[in-house]
């Protein structure tokens, strides 16, 4: 298709347009792909922010998975986080549930998210949670504390060579950020 | 078309408002040399501080803020800008054209250099220090921990990218549109057909960088978390963005270079460039692969082990069209009849220690073996062996080859031959040991070190020191050519040059080829 | 599948005695000849066997060069050819290098699928990258996780060449990490600001930490010795300041470590309830300040990259607001939530330590219960 009658500005205009267009596709196309890819993958290890709906099905008792808890505080967040337990033997297919603990130790009021990471990267898309903490923020007045639940299912389908699945929280400070911003998950 | 007037204006509004595109190549040129002292400097200051293991001159903050300008100056103010400079001086002449396609937007390409280098200077200067992440300015160090001056890294980058983009442009509108009659594609010297596929991937890759830097001034400023996990962000997004583009932008380096050194050997061995066709089919294979292997520049950061296979495989193909290039050059040394002025030595230290950056590559490319290589010394190694051996070595040899056809004077052989053997010395002294301290353990980026990597960094930091002093000698040199060097009164300088530029007078005059050539002698090719 | 151990006995590159201008990466064998981990030496094997086949083609691409260079030049008195191009040739040297590569890539892929082998542990450490030490984390199933930072031991005068450089110079910590011989360890890998990464060469494990993410890694190390590493991502001013330091102890050894680490926990907790002398406080606060706070703060509480102790209205005003700052942090600054990362005692301890040293002098004394009160509200 020609842009314009004299060759070179045709050669500009078709050039100029493949810039913008590259510009264009870093927003429009490179991040949605990699969320989309890690969402549906789960390569970087992260898991569904929606709460998974589940359907009823076997309990697979031939195999035990044995799922970490890990909780760490990011930089300058002071709460106190930690798991109920550190480790569990659960089926695949059977509902489990367990629950976090936090404190604020501050006087101030705060907010926080806990951004969960599953490793091996491979099993996040096996780990389904129907309700956890970290779907919403966390706000805890100064000296108050929290008991935060998750209640998860591993997949039946989860590779037979994966037996460790390790969820990692980590918690972050969100005061701030919580005005006007949407998390762009 | 055509001006009216008898030469060129006089004094700085010549230079200000020139569209002529040998005034604006010899800007791009002496701004790149400029930049290359500067970056030079930073250097200087970082191999000092590595002379001993203990700090002894600057504090560990500023000496990253040193290896970090020392970075982007190079990348992009010496090393690009000087390509560019090449680019405009002989691709029109090469080609048959009057000047580029677009000789205003060729000022303004240039013109915006200075000030947005001036920019990024300037953040030394500024609260919190110049940029101090590295030239890969990965988040989160460059957004939340970053100092105040990052805007100002921000705004540089925008600046230095529309500059490029706008070349590219320049350059493939010019390439596409402008040859004399005759000139097909596949007559093209081989030099015109790297750029064109080098602004190819220019006008491609530096959008990218553009987006990235502009997801960082978001994330920074306008509250987004494209980079942070808190937000539901992801700090290795930003790597995947930035690799995208900066693996085809050292190819963007290394293809003009590879385009000089197809000019230069088949011209002092007095043989056709061997394998011509193949050649250009290797450029484009080489341009092509080079979208598709980014990530192997993040082997460690914890990707699935399809994605690290997939990446290491399509790393290791690169090998098989940068190699049938070497062989070719190789070829085309072989029964010619050679001799070694200074553009040949350069133009064969190129050629071997180009190669030895390509093995280290190879080995890099190697995923299980790059976990004990990355993020470490060797990894420097290889890219200087690349960057410098391989670019600037090109560059060298550029300049002494084409400047009696721009200067009208030749330059001193001997000088010559001085400036390339302390070069070669000093270039290998610096950066060969870096090979052992990395395989030894050594990180980047670090301004202290383990007792064990004493010895070699010693070496090293004297190498570099060498190499430094051998570059005011190139200065000497191209000044000493251009005011008193010997007069030139061949078209062809050089006995076995081939080309269109080299059938026009030496100096060339300012307006060249205002009509298209006769394209009487055929190229062998 | 590659004999490692083959290919390294028969490396001809020689390996130096000591460590001392090493050329050449860790061959996964001890000086001992005991095999420190199989990974390990079996990522050297394939380090060495890429190295040889380049220097294999390197020595036919120079040597035809060479050749040419003496044999084809002009004052010879030689006639230029004139060929410029020959097909078969031409597809030769595409098809050969790209088998070459195909069996460069097999052994590759077989020690890459080795490396992500993390499953099936013995036991798993957390480890966290933080500006500028490590944090290790032993995961216990009954959820009594031992943890503690492991920071730079050398000194500032070392550092700053007023002090001649031990043997271990920048290599050496407080807290060393211990793991038994022998044993599958998986590390999970994260940082808690910017990213780092995890790296000690001779057992060959290096995996990044990014904030907010967990990685995985493993080893199994089965030479007894002291192994040491550093940071290897760019992590600000002190990255290159934050070294590994990895024990691997027999199995017994490794459980006492354990239980005296438990039990100095327990001691701990006991003495938070107890009152502590000034010049106990004073000392144990020296020591916290000294690997905790010195390298922002300065030796002499100068400051530096942080706000100076010495004449601090902060250090020397009330002392809420002195604690806030210790164990919250300061958000927006490189000044970290030490509530988080020090115990009651230590807070106590290097908060009275920098009410009174530098020539403050409040003559302040904070005991554990002050910390665990202000904790409280």
């Amino acid at each position: 298709m020609r842009l314009s009658q004299d060759p070179t500005i045709d050669t500009v205009a078709k050039l100029c347009s493949v810039s913008m267009a590259m510009f264009a596709f870093v927003f429009v196309v490179m991040v949605p792909l990699y969320n989309v890819l890690c969402d549906a993958l789960g390569i970087n290890g992260k898991t569904s922010s929606e709460a998974y709906i589940s359907v009823s099905a076997d309990v697979d008792e031939t195999r035990f998975i044995k799922v970490q808890f890990i909780a760490t505080n990011n930089d300058a967040m002071p709460w106190s986080f930690s798991p109920e337990v550190t480790e569990m033997l659960v089926h695949p297919g059977a509902a489990n549930d367990t629950v976090f603990f936090a404190a604020n130790p501050t006087m101030n009021a705060m907010v926080a998210q806990a951004i969960p990471s599953v490793s091996p990267s491979r099993a996040a898309e096996y780990f389904h949670k129907t309700e956890c903490f970290c779907f919403e923020q966390q706000p805890l007045d100064g000296n108050d504390k929290a008991e935060m639940p998750l209640q998860f299912i591993v997949d039946q389908d989860l590779p037979a060579d994966i037996k460790t699945i390790t969820l990692s929280y980590t918690l972050f400070d969100v005061t701030a950020l919580i005005s006007d911003k949407v998390a762009s998950r | 078309m055509g001006d009216h007037h008898h030469g060129p204006a006089k004094g700085l509004s010549r230079w200000l408002y020139t569209t002529n595109h040998k005034d604006i190549g010899t800007m791009y040129l002496w701004f790149s040399f400029a930049m290359f002292l500067l970056g030079g400097a930073f250097a200087m200051v970082i191999r000092a501080e590595l002379f001993q293991p203990g700090m002894q001159l600057v504090e560990p903050g500023f000496f990253n803020q040193m290896t970090t300008l020392h970075g982007l100056v190079m990348v992009f103010g010496a090393i690009m800008p000087s390509f560019v400079g090449l680019a405009n001086w002989l691709i029109p002449m090469m080609i048959g054209a009057p000047d580029m396609a677009l000789p205003r937007m060729n000022n303004w390409s240039f013109w915006i250099l200075p000030p947005a280098f001036l920019m990024l200077a300037s953040t030394l200067l500024m609260e919190g220090g110049a940029p101090a992440f590295g030239w890969t300015f990965y988040a989160p160090l460059s957004t939340t921990y970053a100092p105040p001056s990052v805007t100002f890294f921000i705004f540089a980058i925008h600046i230095l990218g529309v500059s490029s983009i706008m070349g590219s442009i320049n350059i493939i509108a010019t390439v596409m549109n402008m040859r004399a009659p005759g000139m097909t594609y596949m007559k093209m010297p081989l030099f015109v057909w790297t750029w064109l596929i080098t602004a190819f991937l220019l006008v491609a890759v530096m959008p990218v960088l553009a987006g990235a830097v502009t997801m960082m001034l978001m994330d920074i400023h306008f509250g987004t978390s494209f980079f942070s996990a808190a937000g539901g962000g992801d700090p290795v997004l930003f790597q995947h963005i930035f690799w995208f583009f900066g693996h085809p932008e050292v190819y963007i380096i290394i293809l003009p270079a590879f385009g000089v050194i197809s000019q230069i050997i088949p011209a002092f061995s007095r043989k056709p460039l061997f394998g011509y066709a193949s050649m250009v089919y290797a450029t484009a294979g080489i341009a092509f692969l080079s979208f598709i292997v980014w990530a192997h520049h993040m082997y460690t950061v914890g990707m699935p082990v399809a994605g690290e296979l997939f990446f290491m495989y399509a790393t290791m193909l690169i090998a098989v069209p940068t190699g049938v290039k070497v062989f070719n050059w190789v070829t085309t040394m072989w029964r010619g009849a050679m001799t070694f002025e200074t553009p040949m030595l350069f133009s064969i230290g190129f050629l071997v220690l180009f190669t030895i950056g390509g093995f280290t590559g190879l080995m890099l490319s190697i995923a299980p073996a790059d976990f004990q290589y990355h993020d470490t010394y060797f990894v420097v190694a290889h890219f200087h062996y690349v960057m410098v051996a391989g670019a600037v070595f090109s560059m060298t040899a550029a300049v002494y080859f084409w400047l009696p056809k721009w200067t009208g004077r030749m330059y001193n052989e001997t000088m010559g031959k001085v400036h390339f053997w302390v070069s070669f010395i000093g270039f290998n002294v610096t950066f060969f040991p870096q090979h052992f301290v990395g395989l030894a353990g050594m990180p980047r980026r670090i301004p202290d070190y383990a007792l064990q990597f004493a010895d070699f960094n010693m070496m090293s930091s004297i190498g570099a020191f060498i190499y430094g002093m051998s570059q005011l000698l190139f200065l000497y040199n191209v000044i000493a050519a251009i005011v008193s060097g010997e007069k030139v009164s061949d078209e062809k300088v050089w006995d076995g040059a081939e080309g269109l530029e080299w059938t026009l007078p030496s100096p060339a005059p300012y307006h060249t080829f205002e009509t298209p050539p006769k394209l009487e002698k055929q190229p062998a090719y | 599948m590659l004999n490692a151990r083959a290919l390294a006995a028969t490396a001809l590159l020689p390996l130096a005695a000591n460590a001392q201008n090493q050329i050449n990466m860790s061959t996964g064998i001890s000086e001992a000849g005991a095999v420190i981990t199989d990974l390990g030496a079996e990522i050297y094997g394939l380090h060495m066997l890429i190295f040889w086949i380049c220097v294999a083609i390197g020595i036919g691409v120079f040597g035809v060069m060479l050749y040419s260079i003496y044999a084809h030049r002009k004052s010879k008195g030689v006639e230029p050819s004139q060929f410029h191009e020959h097909t078969g040739v031409e597809i030769a040297w595409t098809v050969v290098p790209f088998f070459i590569l195909v069996l460069m890539a097999v052994p590759a892929t077989s020690t890459l699928l080795e490396v992500y082998d993390n499953d099936d542990a013995e036991m798993s450490i957390l480890v966290t990258g933080y500006q500028w030490k490590w944090k290790y984390e032993y995961l216990d199933a009954d959820g009594e996780n031992i943890a503690f930072f492991s920071n730079l031991a050398t000194s500032q005068e070392q550092i700053y060449n007023t002090d001649t450089k031990g043997e271990n110079y920048l290599l050496e910590v407080d807290e060393p990490l211990v793991i038994p011989v022998d044993t599958k360890v998986r590390f999970l890998i994260t940082a808690n600001d910017v990213i780092h990464s995890w790296w000690v060469p001779e057992i060959a494990v290096k995996r990044d930490a990014i904030p907010g993410f967990i990685n995985e890694a493993w080893t199994r190390v089965l030479a007894e010795g002291v192994y040491r590493g550093q940071c290897t991502e760019l992590c600000g001013a002190y990255h290159g300041f934050m070294p590994v330091e990895v024990h691997v102890v027999g199995q017994g050894e490794f459980n006492d470590w354990m239980a005296a680490k438990r039990g100095a926990a327990a001691t701990d907790a006991a003495l938070a309830a107890t009152e502590l002398p000034v010049d106990e406080l004073m000392a144990r606060g020296e020591d916290v300040y000294n690997a905790s706070c010195l390298a922002c703060h300065g030796a002499n509480g100068e400051g530096g990259l942080g706000n100076a102790i010495a004449g601090s209205t902060i250090a020397m005003g009330g002392l809420d607001p002195h604690l806030n700052v210790i164990v919250n942090g300061v958000a927006g600054t490189a000044m970290q939530a030490f509530g988080a990362q020090l115990s009651d005692i230590d807070v106590a301890a290097v908060t009275t330590f920098q009410r009174n040293a530098f020539g403050n002098n409040t003559g302040d004394v904070v005991q554990a219960s002050d910390v665990v009160s202000y904790k409280e509200g």
